[in-house]
């Protein structure tokens, strides 16, 4: 769209700029509040008057990385990095077997004309819109018999719900914009489909490929619910972790911050590299941007 | 594609590359199949018997009052969160369209929220509004009395709050990309025929940008009607906030009664599955019409 001159004038400009800082800070300052909260002792965090100049400290994230045991709590959760690493190890794995599984039915569903092609897509879109809990509990009842409840493959398995139908569907639109001419001429040279598949449309998907594979890991990452149902102290995520900062006792706040800081930073920095193609991603490819 | 000579490997090579994926799915939709198997009987995981007693869950539902309640949250809930995101995002994204310094900066800000684990944002609302917390400390300077947040009455409309602090740049990415993709000579014979500003708003930018609204009421649908993160680590369901999940998953996770929940979760699947073909449709025939493929 064009910019309209009207709206262009100094005064305008000025104006829609000092909106979009109000906006700015609407959507900052919980997360400047917090960040600043897991630097603070207990006693700055609890002040009645809010402090926002304090000595900070790196107490909190001490207590939780390292279970130093600090005066002003009872006792440092120490099994935060317990839970960080539950989360590395089964978000990406979770990423990767979709990855293997998800990119050649992508490219069959973009490339190839089959029988029941649109219910087998429509089957991995509809799993992105289930209400969770009717799929954790059946799911619940079967890890329990086979073994599963409180593992990473039972985890990495039901996290596919997540990362699966994104991978499928967004990949397939990647695959869908390649001319097929291009890849009839590979075929023409004697390619096989599986020379025109990793030497032809792989790389030329490349970019969107990993874009798609970070907002999957982004999404799984953010995952809560089925960490929660199905894991236990052994394999709860960090999302589930961080949760546990409040017991009925008290709410260790300061830790609890400090948690969420380290929670959220891995999704943080890889959204910095997936701006461009974050749009087509959240809508599962129904707008190419 | 042109079908060149079809050999039987030809025939079979879709089903063959597809076969991973299919595996995993039928591994997906299994437990799916159990689910609505399993709303049929009396399944409770505390006693090893169960038996089928046919809609018996889903009639009881309709006598049960909570369920009701806890229908009716939802569907307010899911209709206050979008009648404020939309319109919200909306007017974001239209002052993100223009170009002016920092410009990069605000659209990184404005995905921040989106991109954090929910339960660790209802989190950190959390934090902001505990009863001595920043937010009642900002309304004790304009002389206010604390508010309760996240108890009484106020409990819903603070998660929706955090909803719409959380899912606002959602709505505005989209609507932004769509604002970026229409055409310009409307625009410009509408500047020469110097049509007011809303008039150009009301009669050119809404329809054009039609589907992309569309698109953003779906998917906002469709995760508000099965939201449970925010609620757990807010109020867990007390003073009015019960929603559907989360009372499906106290009613399964305390109570033990799967069936009864899996009824519960299946009723409002099939609510989410309506309103998203209706959604999907009317998105298709704005797709439609805005591309000029209509007959």
């Amino acid at each position: 769209m064009m910019k309209r001159s009207r709206y262009s004038t100094p005064k305008h400009r000025t104006l829609i700029w000092l909106a979009l800082a109000g906006y700015a800070v609407f959507a900052l300052f919980p997360l400047i509040w917090v960040v600043m909260m897991s630097f603070k002792s207990h006693i700055d965090i609890v002040s009645p008057v809010p402090k926002f100049i304090f000595t900070p400290s790196i107490e909190n994230y001490r207590a939780i990385l390292f279970g130093g045991q600090s005066v002003q709590y009872e006792a440092g959760q120490t099994d935060f990095l317990l839970y960080f690493r539950n989360s590395c190890i089964i978000t990406i794995s979770a990423v990767l077997l979709s990855l293997l599984a998800g990119v050649p039915a992508a490219y069959a569903l973009a490339r190839y004309r089959f029988r029941f092609k649109d219910d087998i897509a429509f089957t991995f879109l509809s799993f992105r819109f289930a209400p969770e809990v009717a799929v954790i509990i059946p799911i619940y009842i079967l890890y329990q018999r086979l073994h599963l409840y409180n593992t990473y493959v039972g985890l990495i398995f039901v996290y596919q719900l997540i990362t699966l139908p994104l991978i499928v569907w967004i990949v397939r639109g990647y695959f869908e914009d390649i001319s097929v001419e291009i890849e009839q001429a590979a075929k023409l040279d004697g390619y096989s489909w599986w020379g025109v598949f990793t030497k032809i449309a792989l790389p030329l998907v490349k970019p969107g490929l990993a874009s798609t594979a970070v907002l999957a890991f982004i999404f799984a990452w953010n995952n809560f619910i089925f960490g929660l149902i199905l894991g236990s102290s052994d394999t709860y995520p960090s999302t589930v972790g961080t949760l546990g900062f409040i017991s009925y006792e008290s709410v260790l706040w300061g830790q609890m911050a400090a948690a969420t800081v380290i929670t959220i930073l891995p999704p943080l920095i890889l959204a910095i590299f997936i701006q461009k193609y974050l749009v087509r991603g959240l809508t599962m490819g129904a707008i190419r941007g | 594609m042109q079908p060149v000579e079809r050999r039987w490997q030809d025939r079979y090579l879709p089903y063959l590359i597809i076969l991973p994926a299919l595996v995993l799915t039928i591994g997906i939709l299994y437990p799916f199949i159990l689910a609505v198997v399993y709303s049929l009987t009396d399944y409770r995981l505390v006693s090893p018997v169960r038996h089928f007693i046919g809609l018996t869950n889903y009639l009881d539902s309709f006598r049960d009052i909570s369920f009701w309640s806890s229908l009716g949250v939802t569907l307010l809930y899911a209709a206050l969160t979008i009648m404020i995101e939309v319109p919200l995002g909306l007017g974001v994204a239209m002052l993100l369209n223009h170009e002016i310094r920092g410009m990069r900066a605000f659209r990184f800000i404005l995905i921040i929220p989106l991109m954090m684990p929910p339960v660790i944002a209802a989190l950190m609302w959390k934090m902001i509004m505990a009863e001595n917390g920043i937010l009642n400390y900002f309304i004790g300077l304009i002389g206010a009395a604390p508010v309760p947040w996240l108890a009484h009455t106020y409990s819903l409309l603070s998660i929706v709050l955090i909803d719409v602090w959380l899912y606002t740049p959602f709505c505005a990415i989209i609507l932004l990309a769509g604002l970026q993709s229409l055409p310009k000579e409307p625009y410009e014979s509408a500047l020469v025929d110097r049509a007011p500003g809303f008039f150009i708003f009301r009669r050119l930018t809404l329809p054009m940008l039609k589907p992309f609204l569309i698109l953003a009421i779906l998917f906002r649908t469709i995760d508000s009607l099965r939201m449970f993160d925010l609620v757990y680590a807010t109020t867990k369901g007390s003073h009015s906030t019960m929603l559907m999940q989360v009372s499906a998953y106290y009613e399964a996770f305390r109570w033990y009664n799967m069936g009864k929940s899996l009824s519960h979760m299946i009723i409002i699947w099939i609510v989410i599955f309506i309103v998203s073909r209706m959604l999907v449709s009317w998105w298709n025939r704005a797709m439609q019409r805005a591309t000029g493929t209509e007959r």
